[in-house]
């Protein structure tokens, strides 16, 4: 999956205090170039936090964090984000194709000059990044009257169309119904490829993107795990974490199955996969209504 | 500039016996190519300025900085000022006061934003009424403050407005992209380097500015014929940013101008003919939209 082991995130015992209260602490964890790396966890362990620290949006209290070989907020340009799930305003006439322009050119003081060629080098990017998202369709129509999972789509060419080296995504799953959270996942992954991009993704449920997965971040409420799936998702591990006893069961056909885990009390009343169980599908990778390939 | 004519909103406009002889003769009056060329001025800032406005959803600020205008002028005609600078300088200090506010997302901080911008507003009405009392003889004038005064614009008036709107158009091409995506979508426009919050304050004074510069005409309280009906209008007919702003732009001036020249004809308040104007063009633009939202779902189906 790898091609260079070059590490292009590095936290080192990193730790995060917000109004004097500890988010989390010595967390130490690495990414590497191309990998697909999921940070893990209940609902208000700094997930998001973490993504802000390497953005450099958040500072950290003590420790170290090198992104790209340097500070937080060096390689902005380098770098494609998706904040955690807002949902545009209906009445926002603006179409799509313009909100992915931004990402080329948003943050570009001046007037756009009217360079022949380069501008249509930008329009074909435009236009080839909103096609590798499936997004062409749509695109000509105003933002706020697009679906959830349109929008996001297009969000994510916005994060893309610059051709970054990473991107986070803060929760890109949230508030998709299931088939276009596995057709997003899927996505993902294949953009990650196609582009060569480094993806580190925030969720709290695991289940459509475990087959992609090169490594995990596990937080929680007593510290934090890095890893492959396997490595990180274990009795031990998760009962530590959680501070209350954990099992990871493995199904005959190979998946895992973790037994016990503590949902933190979730602002989404409406999400559907709370119960005791909740599986991991790790051995078989197979795709969820993938709506990307054609 | 001492001598701006406050009073001269219900001046009657020269009638002419067969008002379709000859628009020449409306031309050949000082008056009338100062009023349109400073309306031009003015509708140009402010179709720009609005779009951006309506895009934020700051109208509600806008207006705030409109009404707070009007105690500010009121007081430079106390002091014996023009209003010119009266405008200017209280739009642009409670610009800069609202950019003081922190903008939250949360429910709770936009409750507490506008509950602070509507405290403002009361206020600074109290205080222009006062000032208004103080100047004895001043009745027309507060016509003329609240409604406008198109008729009465004076070369060096033109002048000023020419030189602001200059400047913020320069402000605008070089802050315009940045501050459609931080406008749009702070968030991530923060976090590829942009500095939002100042972009924010930087927006608001170039809306006290427009909004100083429109109330010379329509008067503080209706700013929106031309702040925010051209660009409302223009975003509701395309979603193109580009198009939209040089739509809202068109629609502006063009508003200003039958307005200006209605007025000229028949000598009612010109700030009616250029609202009513404004207002049937925004009532147009929901009526294409509907009909062609119609039309796209026919054709989805």
């Amino acid at each position: 999956m790898r091609s260079i082991d070059e590490v292009v995130i590095e936290f080192r015992d990193a730790c995060v205090q917000l109004g004097g209260h500890t988010i989390w602490s010595g967390l130490s964890l690495e990414i590497k170039r191309g990998e697909f790396a999921a940070i893990l966890g209940p609902n208000g362990v700094g997930k998001s936090t973490l993504i802000k620290v390497a953005l450099g949006m958040t500072g950290l209290h003590f420790g170290e964090v090198r992104v790209l070989g340097a500070a937080p907020g060096r390689h902005q340009g380098e770098i494609g984000y998706l904040p955690q799930r807002r949902s545009f305003d209906p009445s926002l006439h603006i179409r799509g194709f313009d909100i992915v322009r931004l990402g080329l050119d948003g943050a570009r003081w001046g007037l756009p000059l009217p360079m022949r060629r380069n501008r249509a080098r930008e329009q074909r990017r435009i236009d080839d990044v909103i096609e590798l998202v499936g997004a062409s369709d749509y695109a000509d129509r105003s933002i706020g009257q697009l679906s959830g999972g349109e929008q996001q789509r297009l969000l994510i060419a916005q994060a893309l169309v610059q051709r970054p080296e990473i991107l986070f995504l803060d929760e890109p799953l949230d508030s998709l119904d299931l088939p276009n959270q596995g057709a997003i996942s899927s996505l993902i992954h294949h953009v990650s490829t196609v582009e060569g991009v480094t993806v580190v993704m925030v969720a709290h449920d695991v289940n459509p993107i475990l087959a992609y997965l090169d490594r995990v971040i596990y937080i929680g409420p007593g510290g934090a795990v890095s890893g492959t799936a396997h490595e990180v998702i274990t009795t031990e591990n998760l009962s530590r974490l959680f501070k209350t006893p954990i099992e990871v069961l493995t199904t005959s056909d190979g998946r895992l199955v973790v037994v016990g885990q503590p949902e933190a009390p979730a602002h989404h009343s409406d999400r559907h996969e709370h119960g005791a169980a909740t599986m991991l599908h790790a051995e078989h990778p197979h795709h969820h209504g993938d709506g990307t390939s054609h | 500039m001492t001598s701006v004519p406050l009073l001269h909103l219900l001046v009657v406009a020269p009638h002419s016996s067969a008002p379709w002889s000859s628009f020449a003769t409306l031309l050949s009056y000082r008056f009338m190519v100062n009023a349109l060329v400073a309306g031009t001025i003015v509708a140009i800032l402010s179709a720009i300025v609005g779009w951006y406005m309506v895009l934020r959803r700051q109208t509600f600020a806008g207006h705030t900085l409109a009404v707070v205008g009007f105690p500010g002028a009121a007081g430079a005609a106390l002091l014996g000022l023009s209003v010119t600078p009266g405008y200017l300088f209280a739009c642009v200090a409670a610009a800069l006061a609202i950019g003081a506010i922190p903008r939250t997302r949360t429910g709770a901080g936009r409750a507490t934003e506008s509950a602070i911008i509507g405290t403002i507003q009361a206020f600074a009405l109290a205080c222009g009424v006062l000032f208004i009392n103080l100047y004895h003889g001043f009745l027309d004038g507060v016509t003329a403050l609240l409604f406008g005064s198109f008729l009465g614009i004076t070369s060096s008036q033109v002048i000023t407005l020419g030189v602001i709107t200059a400047a913020c158009l320069l402000v605008l091409g070089t802050l315009g992209r940045p501050l459609l995506f931080a406008s749009i979508d702070g968030d991530v426009a923060s976090a590829r380097g942009l500095p939002v919050r100042v972009l924010n304050i930087a927006f608001l004074v170039l809306l006290g500015l427009a909004v100083a510069e429109v109330s010379e005409i329509t008067g503080s309280l209706l700013v929106f014929a031309l702040l925010v009906m051209p660009a409302a209008a223009a975003q509701r007919l395309t979603n193109r940013a580009a198009t939209g702003l040089a739509l809202s732009v068109a629609i502006a001036v063009g508003v200003t101008w039958s307005g200006l020249i209605a007025a000229y004809y028949l000598a009612y308040p010109v700030g009616f003919y250029l609202t009513s104007a404004g207002f049937f063009v925004y009532l147009a633009a929901i009526l294409i939209e509907r009909k062609r939202g119609r039309a796209g779902r026919r054709d989805t189906r």
